[in-house]
């Protein structure tokens, strides 16, 4: 057997980023829309509080809620932070205070940035009030953040029906995030090796199927696949599909042919483009090899190699 | 009708680092997996349900517990279940599970490697979508938040958690799993800086990478797999509103509420002597501590607790594995092991372990 190398540990930048689409609720759309327009608005629960930011539903009796309260712009602070380092997304990028503010008529508080020149000038108890951004699309980032200004609380809201002109409807909000992603021993080598040209496996010691390509374990019997073992580059398509459908940012023309190839030695058919034969001669059995393009870390797509088609009997365990 | 009796009969980690980029997430998780089991004797193709807890966004591979099923043997397909949270809510689901009948023996596992990502902005997108998460507002920032609170109520000061800091980090050090271990003493841990008021980094929990898995059996099993199981009395588990500002963060009436149903302060039950917390900010234990009614002849923590070893998903799981292991070796006859998860202790699990006397 071959002894498995220390594979070199491969890492690659990985971004994850999605602008998620979200859609309101009657309660939520009014208070968004309400910021837009620079007004607060809470919602009153059954036990007659007054929740902000509000909900759609009562936290204790879980009903439906609707009575909208116009809440002041000015507030307390009940608790609060020093974040000396601001992070990518948040509020300010200068150092600032996270705070919860109960806003004047509600009895709830809102998480929001605090602009202010230090720690010693906060604490919790002062006043503060909104600062609204210049541009405002009805978000929570249509509070830019608070500031601190003395004032005497106001504690009464006023009832206020939520109707605004144009009303938003739902929030579109982006979020990425940034990985150094490795694969791990088994795939670090399986890589290691397709930049030769080399397609390796690893085999289960205990059940003896190959694995192409590795993933570290049997998922049979559980344990890892350490040996090394070269298959291919020949190999037998098992079963394909006619893509019709263009992918979006993939260079290829449709219909293509996409297959699972079990690569001679292989106990499991990986994924493949079967170019070099029109779409609708590729058939089950059809005999390919890997074609490599000047530089390419994996084969660009597999092409038939002439000889005559596997028998069924072959390859039927590996459907 | 008596309810069945379940217990946790064995119990593995991993030793939790920093980071662990030499392995993929099956990988790290397999020793562990074969240490569980070989303790108890059995193979995979023996356990009735299999149950794990993990989270793709963690490491940003999706579907990631799919390829860590390789590493339990999950072909011919196994009955099998995955919570995307901590594993100790995966351990619930397999003690509920014992107790209809249908199983007699269940495997628990998590797993999470932190290191690929920043975890204080990947647990941002656990928030509310609508009002906290556009704020990007992290982890240890809303845990400074609910620290100052609970100093403005005059529960603690920041000495005191210094002194929370430095009693688990020497516990630790008897703990051969953990990531951080020893501690300067409390006064000389107040010389660093802040890293979010009121919190320092001492204050905080480690980010690293690691696995855990336990063994549950029921009855007769349990007796059969183990010398001294560590019987569950009960387990709840309870979630305070999501709204940060709704909450009185310097009270968890979930985990008093769970603690209750777990059986707790049942009249007829003698005292915990071990409570292994999921604290994984100083403060949080303060707040544990006193909603748990722990008086000062409970050790808390005697592994360290999260304050040693963080490793996201598998920390909570590894509270009751570790409170477990205790009554396994006769350590403790009566213990209370606690995990969290969200920010600022926002859901809660309790659970009571007993050994047989």
């Amino acid at each position: 057997m071959t002894p498995a190398p220390a594979p070199e540990v491969l890492s690659a930048p990985l971004a994850v980023e999605f602008p998620f689409t979200r859609s309101l609720g009657p309660v939520q759309s009014a208070f968004l829309t309400g910021l837009r327009e620079r007004t607060v608005l809470g919602v009153r629960t059954a036990d007659g509080r007054v929740l902000l930011p509000p909900v759609e539903y009562d936290p204790v009796t879980a009903e439906e809620i609707r009575d909208l309260v116009e809440v002041g712009t000015a507030g307390t602070v009940t608790t609060w932070a020093w974040n000396p380092a601001p992070r990518r997304g948040q509020p300010l990028t200068t150092p600032f205070a996270w705070a919860l503010v109960r806003l004047d008529g509600a009895d709830t508080a809102l998480l929001h940035a605090l602009d202010a020149p230090g720690p010693d000038a906060v604490r919790t108890g002062m006043r503060v009030r909104v600062r609204w951004a210049g541009e405002r699309t009805g978000a929570i980032t249509d509070i830019a953040c608070f500031e601190p200004y003395e004032s005497e609380p106001d504690p009464r809201g006023a009832p206020h029906d939520g109707e605004f002109a144009d009303p938003v409807r739902g929030i579109v909000a982006p979020a990425r995030l940034d990985y150094v992603y490795s694969p791990g021993r088994a795939q670090s080598r399986y890589i290691a090796a397709l930049a030769g040209r080399r397609t390796m496996g690893e085999r289960c010691p205990s059940c003896r199927k190959v694995y192409v390509p590795p993933r570290g374990a049997c998922p049979t019997c559980g344990v890892a696949t350490e040996e090394q073992v070269e298959v291919g580059p020949r190999g037998t398509v098992t079963t394909f599909c006619i893509v019709n459908i263009k992918a979006k940012n993939l260079d290829i023309e449709v219909p293509y042919v996409y297959a699972h190839i079990a690569l001679d030695g292989a106990d499991l058919a990986l994924h493949g483009r079967i170019g070099g034969i029109p779409y609708d001669q590729v058939r089950m059995g059809l005999r390919v090899e890997p074609v490599w393009t000047e530089g390419g870390r994996y084969p660009d797509h597999y092409r038939p190699t002439g000889e005559p088609d596997a028998d069924y009997d072959t390859y039927k365990e590996l459907l | 009708m008596n309810p069945r009796r379940v217990a946790v009969v064995a119990f593995a980690q991993t030793r939790h680092r920093r980071r662990s980029a030499e392995l993929s997430e099956v990988e790290m998780l397999m020793p562990v997996l074969h240490e569980v089991l070989a303790a108890v004797g059995l193979r995979t193709g023996e356990i009735d349900f299999t149950c794990s807890g993990s989270a793709d966004y963690l490491a940003g591979r999706a579907f990631s517990f799919t390829m860590a099923l390789d590493g339990v043997g999950a072909w011919p397909p196994i009955s099998e279940s995955h919570v995307e949270t901590d594993g100790a809510w995966a351990l619930y689901e397999a003690w509920v599970k014992l107790l209809t009948g249908e199983a007699d023996t269940a495997l628990v596992y998590s797993y999470g490697k932190s290191s690929p990502g920043q975890l204080r902005d990947v647990l941002t997108r656990q928030l509310d979508p609508y009002y906290l998460a556009p704020l990007w507002p992290d982890s240890v920032s809303l845990a400074a938040l609910q620290a100052q609170a609970l100093i403005d109520e005059g529960a603690t000061d920041e000495r005191a958690l210094a002194g929370v800091a430095a009693r688990s980090r020497c516990a630790a050090e008897h703990n051969p799993h953990a990531q951080l271990a020893g501690s300067a003493a409390p006064d000389a841990l107040l010389d660093d800086p802040y890293l979010v008021r009121p919190l320092r980094r001492h204050d905080c929990p480690p980010i690293g990478d690691g696995a855990a898995a336990v063994v549950l059996a029921a009855e007769d099993t349990a007796r059969r797999l183990c010398p001294r199981p560590a019987w569950i009395r009960g387990i709840d588990h309870r979630i305070e509103p999501h709204g940060l500002g709704v909450r009185d963060l310097t009270r968890s009436p979930s985990t008093r509420l769970a603690a209750r149903h777990a059986g707790l302060f049942d009249d007829d039950a003698p005292p915990v002597d071990t409570a292994e917390l999921h604290a994984p900010f100083t403060s949080q234990e303060v707040i544990l501590r006193r909603e748990l009614r722990l008086d000062d002849d409970v050790r808390v923590n005697p592994s360290g607790g999260a304050l040693a070893a963080n490793p996201m998903m598998a920390a909570g799981l590894i509270r009751l594995g570790e409170a477990a292991a205790r009554i396994h070796r006769g350590e403790s006859h009566r213990a209370v092991a606690h995990a969290t998860s969200g920010p600022c202790l926002q859901h809660n699990l309790v659970a009571v372990l007993e050994g047989e006397a």
